[in-house]
């Protein structure tokens, strides 16, 4: 291993001027990836609602995507599961049926391969909430009250399960803001977006990135799924001066730990959510998407280009 | 240096165990607050009317995933998943027979819809779903007056079997009357019959069999009815005459001793 380049205080003010000043186009421009979740999120629901009450078809009685987040069916054929829902089912002892266990593995295997928490930052609606608040508090200035542990959530995932057992229902599934905001734009509207304000005032006003990084079971459950991932986030440590730009927009700071992704070369957390605001806004071009298992080489090819660069 | 502080306590110890004691104070009261707001959720499930084939009511409760490919593929598009806030358990399909009934498909969608097996494919045929069961208001319907309405009678797709007509001649001062009876064994709880009642509220309507329907109980024999089993009790001694021979004579059948006692 190559030692560190070592970058002066004044690199990183330096990088963060560059964020700054940036121009009213690249500005726009380092939006793409929330401007592309925003489309995917409301593309979703729209894909939903079109089926339920547009009647979407693809063929003569093939519906588009019938059903919501929970499960549904894909033009009538391929099922989809939310794999929290069915474990959780599975726990009250109900045994599910083939369709729904088929469902799971689509919906596992896809989020196995482009990682867990995708379905958090591009797909949950709930996110599109969180992230206004996220922007509101920021704007606003609102300091905070008290800290909470990020590992609380998988506390809460813990207890879901277990409360699952002990009652005989899917503890989250009959709580969820999540499943209560989908079903409620698809299947009519009822007292479900009253936990969506209570969450926007919880994340607003309570605690920073309070329920999506700290509450959610399900974001906890994708967590634990993002290890695999085969789209993740590649640092390299050559270019970063340290100027910490990327930790001031990320909803999950900590995954970000300097140390951490200078060794390992790519940001490794099941956590990080691929919601893409790192890597626009950094102004060395250090944090980039890249495909996993090119990640190394691609880090030893920087690697030997800082090299020559310090060399020369 | 031993970590001992007065009383002999280990500080770090003790903070370790208050931690704990925090950390499961905290789960303990929120585990069960959270598992409260569950049972209360799921407290109004018995008044709901549930598409064809689902399964017992804590099954059901158990099974439902709340995707809502039932209400899709609903062809009348009678089924509604409960909003939050609503009367009946969050997010589960349910169905109201005054506004919406059960048209009975016979290729029951809902059913096929389902991915979970909530609504359950072992129910074959849509004339055996039992969704809920019609009870008639006598106070308030039509046919009890002396009125001819019949209306829920001729409505109910398992005419003949599900609702029958007994009449009751006219007798002096009273109206000859078509009076509407609901059988359960035929009876689907599709509620056209509640859609279809003219009176300003059904006075026909579809319940959930846990809320109408009772039990006889087993102990009792309606000896008069052709199949009827003969008990035990009342076997013939004839029946078994080699038993009998050297079997002690009871002095006392059961269920009859108080007639040799002469104790009343």
């Amino acid at each position: 291993m190559s030692a560190l380049p070592s970058f002066s205080k004044a690199d990183a003010l330096a990088s963060t001027e560059k964020v700054h000043n940036l121009s009213g186009g690249a500005r726009v421009w380092s939006w793409r990836y929330i401007v592309l979740r925003r489309f995917t999120q409301v593309g979703f629901l729209l894909l939903f609602f079109g089926t339920a009450h547009w009647g979407w078809e693809v063929a003569k009685d093939v519906p588009l995507l019938a059903g919501n987040l929970s499960a549904s069916k894909f033009i009538g054929l391929i099922p989809l599961t939310d794999p929290f829902a069915a474990l959780q089912i599975f726990l009250t002892g109900h045994v599910l049926q083939q369709e729904s266990l088929i469902g799971v593995a689509v919906v596992l295997g896809i989020y196995l391969l482009i990682g867990g928490r995708v379905f958090c930052a591009w797909v949950c609606p709930v996110n599109v909430v969180t992230d206004a608040a996220g922007w509101l508090r920021n704007r606003l200035g609102i300091l905070a009250i008290f800290h909470l542990p990020r590992m609380l959530r998988y506390f809460v995932l813990a207890a879901s399960l277990l409360i699952t057992m002990i009652s005989g229902l899917a503890a989250f599934e009959w709580v969820s803001p999540v499943g209560m905001a989908h079903r409620e734009i698809i299947f009519g509207l009822g007292l479900g977006f009253t936990a969506l304000l209570a969450i926007f005032l919880f994340d607003l006003l309570i605690l920073k990135h309070g329920w999506c990084g700290h509450l959610c079971p399900l974001g906890a459950f994708y967590s634990l799924l993002g290890k695999t991932a085969l789209i993740r986030v590649r640092f390299d440590k050559n270019t970063c001066t340290h100027c910490g730009e990327c930790a001031k927009v990320c909803p999950e700071p900590q995954v970000l730990n300097l140390k951490k992704l200078e060794e390992r070369g790519v940001v490794f957390s099941g956590e990080c959510s691929n919601c893409g605001r790192c890597t626009p806004i950094c102004p060395e071009g250090s944090l980039k998407f890249d495909f996993k298992p090119l990640i190394r080489s691609h880090n030893v090819q920087a690697d030997a280009i800082a090299v020559q660069r310090r060399t020369k | 240096m031993s970590e001992q502080g007065p009383g002999g306590l280990n500080p770090t110890r003790r903070d370790f165990l208050v931690k704990l004691a925090q950390g499961a104070a905290i789960a303990g009261t929120g585990g069960l607050l959270w598992d409260y707001i569950l049972r209360n959720e799921a407290r109004a499930a018995p008044y709901a009317l549930r598409p064809p084939g689902a399964l017992a009511e804590n099954d059901f409760n158990a099974a439902c995933i709340k995707c809502g490919q039932c209400v899709v593929d609903c062809p009348p598009l009678i089924l509604k998943l409960q909003p939050a806030g609503g009367n009946l358990p969050i997010g589960m399909p349910y169905y109201e027979p005054r506004t919406g009934a059960c048209i009975m498909c016979p290729d029951i969608p809902c059913m096929k819809a389902c991915p979970t097996g909530a609504l359950s494919p072992k129910l074959k045929r849509i004339e055996d779903a039992r969704m809920g069961l019609a009870v008639i208001d006598i106070e308030n319907c039509l046919s009890y007056k002396g009125l001819r309405c019949e209306i829920c009678h001729r409505e109910c797709p398992i005419k003949g079997k599900a609702i029958t007509l007994e009449t009751h001649p006219r007798q002096t001062s009273r109206h000859a009357m078509f009076i509407p009876l609901v059988h359960s064994d035929a009876c689907t709880g599709c509620g056209i019959c509640e859609k279809a009642c003219p009176t300003t509220i059904a006075a026909i309507r579809i319940l959930p069999h846990k809320l109408v329907q009772g039990k006889i109980g087993d102990h009792y024999r309606l000896g008069w009815t052709f199949d009827t089993e003969i008990t035990q009790d009342f076997v013939p001694e004839a029946a078994s005459p080699a038993a009998a021979k050297n079997a002690p004579v009871p002095k006392t059948a059961p269920g009859m001793d108080y007639l040799n006692e002469g104790g009343i």
